[in-house]
């Protein structure tokens, strides 16, 4: 529902940076379908090269997951948008989205999570303003763990989509 | 590619002699012993040619290897009261006191240029009659093959089961974390010794797969920044790539022929399984399923493949005519089964079993649709039978780290097969060699 909804609001937006110029009018950023965080919406369509290191919702490149899940949790919507936000205002960037699961399952099995993680991360920031071709998914899926405990707190860091600028603009 | 066998062999150089500084790279222990074991007494070999003896005990070695198959119970050797090297030296009722109902007793010489001749003896204590008597050459290097062989003859001739000892296995290790973690895909002999590199990276490898006649190894590797296909041989240490689709290139799996590779890509979407002919490089998909469709296994016939998929929400078990078709369900107990290894002519099936948390290994024989969980531990995974079936290998989580286990097909005995440091995980167990 929720996502036709924001896949609905993104072709419009497309629809409209086409008509446009680079710059959006800022009615439709689909910052607004999401939970009340102000940031990117104030920083919507000002983004400067640097602030991919400086900005405090771009700084953030991670997006988790529950155990066995690949939906976007609320809390990550702010995230997915400022840089959906940022890739929109800079065409030539590029991200790949890395993907990954915890140790429990077996590993190629584990691969496959990963990539669906991915993916659902692709199609939010594609749904919210980043094109297609600006998004690479590659899952490491059980591979390549923050951390190497045998618990919840550990599991719960490696259930992880990574967001990785290859090209900041 | 010259550069990289190049690297390849020098990383092989290095780790030699790293393995020898380690002693042994991985090591044995007998976890759970088994009442049911035929006793069996292992006389030490002697040495009979000219200066001094090989590097391997040969004789300790074929005990090694017959009491970690758990079929055996071997006498330790302080037990040994007397050291027959041949028939005209045994004296049954010395060994029948002992309470063995077997003695192998054997000796070594010279055959010239530089080989030993293993000549050795095997004998049914309670019968008073000699089972077996043969002779194995090699060269003094090669004596840890040839301890491996007797090993095989001898339980063969007692079971009636070819054994699996001269085999190798394979496995992947890591050692470090995030950006400095090391992997390397690694051939060792079934007990653990002998260990080699076959590739080292800073990024990922993964499911090593071996080809019937043992020269090649199929693996994942992420070197190219995305999961692809390599095969690599063993002995030329050449390689090629065989998939690096867009998306996962995971699960490489060799058709019983060797002419055919089964493995699971997922450009179309979703991982699904595919088979390459290996001569023409051309695929054919196999499944057709948004859901995860992995690691496919071929039936002993070549006929069909086990995969994992999660098309009923959880993995499980499924088989599909290896042409394609309609796949069905083969396992409905468990939340979670995975990671298929057939032997015993695709009678038996095991697999990584997961309930909530705890992942064991279970095996499903065919004909009775009954599993037995024949692993103790929370995180084992990535089971693969010996070729024989009387056995299989398995990784497990002790601790911070990954080791492999060889335990006995029927659960009983197990043995811990450690790396010095790192994590070690997905034993893939050779096929059988030629003699």
């Amino acid at each position: 529902m929720n996502n036709t909804f924001r896949i609905l609001c993104s072709v419009l937006l497309v629809a409209g940076v086409a008509a446009c110029a680079k710059k959006a009018v800022k009615p439709s950023e689909p910052a607004d379908t999401t939970p009340a965080v102000s940031q990117p919406a104030d920083n919507a369509g000002r983004y400067q090269v640097g602030d991919l290191d400086t900005d405090a919702c771009l700084r953030q490149r991670v997006v988790y997951f529950d155990l066995d899940r690949t939906e976007i949790k609320p809390e990550f919507n702010a995230q997915i948008s400022c840089h959906a936000e940022y890739m929109r205002q800079f065409p030539n960037a590029r991200v790949t989205l890395e993907g990954h699961a915890d140790e429990r399952g077996t590993r190629e099995y584990n691969l496959g999570l990963g990539e669906r993680r991915g993916m659902a991360v692709q199609s939010a920031l594609s749904g919210a303003g980043a094109s297609g071709g600006q998004l690479n998914v590659v899952s490491y899926g059980e591979e390549r763990p923050v951390d190497r405990g045998h618990d919840e707190s550990a599991w719960s860091k490696n259930r992880r989509v990574e967001i990785v600028y290859t090209t900041a603009n | 590619m010259n550069r990289l066998s190049l690297r390849c062999f020098a990383m092989a150089m290095l780790l030699a002699f790293v393995g020898s500084a380690f002693a042994q790279g991985l090591s044995i222990d007998i976890t759970d012993g088994s009442s049911t074991a035929d006793p069996i007494a292992v006389v030490p070999f002697a040495f009979e040619g000219a200066g001094l003896p090989p590097e391997t005990d040969v004789s300790e070695s074929v005990r090694a290897d017959l009491a970690r198959s758990g079929k055996f119970f071997t006498l330790g050797r302080r037990d040994i009261i007397e050291f027959p090297t041949r028939e005209s030296e045994v004296k049954f009722a010395t060994w029948r006191m002992l309470k063995q109902n077997y003695l192998v007793v054997g000796r070594l010489a010279d055959a010239g240029d530089g080989a030993l001749r293993v000549e050795f003896e095997l004998f049914d204590v309670a019968r008073q009659s000699r089972m077996m008597g043969l002779a194995i050459s090699g060269q003094r290097t090669a004596m840890r093959d040839v301890a491996h062989q007797i090993a095989d003859l001898v339980y063969e001739k007692i079971l009636g089961v070819r054994g699996a000892f001269w085999t190798r296995i394979a496995y992947v290790t890591s050692v470090g974390l995030g950006q400095n973690t090391q992997y390397a895909l690694m051939v060792a002999d079934s007990d653990g010794f002998n260990p080699q590199v076959v590739v080292r990276s800073r990024e990922p490898l993964m499911s090593p797969a071996w080809s019937p006649d043992g020269r090649r190894l199929a693996y994942v590797s992420f070197e190219r920044g995305n999961s692809s296909i390599y095969l690599q041989d063993l002995s030329t240490g050449s390689r090629e790539l065989v998939s690096s689709q867009k998306g996962i290139n995971g699960g490489p799996a060799f058709s019983p022929d060797g002419t055919q590779l089964a493995m699971n890509l997922s450009f179309g979407g979703s991982p699904d399984v595919y088979v390459m002919d290996l001569a023409t490089r051309k695929t054919r998909k196999v499944t057709s399923h948004f859901a995860i469709d992995v690691e496919p296994v071929w039936t002993p016939d070549g006929q069909r493949l086990v995969f994992t998929s999660d098309r009923s929400g959880k993995p499980q078990l499924y088989e599909v005519p290896a042409s394609g078709g309609d796949a069905s369900r083969l396992t409905f107990q468990g939340q979670y089964n995975a990671r298929a290894t057939i032997c015993c002519d695709g009678k038996k099936i095991a697999m990584a079993q997961g309930t909530g948390n705890v992942y064991r290994i279970a095996v499903l024989d065919r004909a009775t649709t009954t599993y037995s969980e024949i692993s103790p531990g929370n995180v084992d995974e990535s089971p693969s039978f010996a070729p024989n079936g009387s056995m299989l290998l398995y990784a497990a989580t002790e601790g911070p780290r990954g080791v492999l286990y060889a335990v006995s097909a029927d659960g009983r005995v197990r043995q811990r097969l450690v790396l010095a440091d790192g994590d070690v995980r997905e034993p893939a167990w050779g096929p059988f060699r030629q003699r």
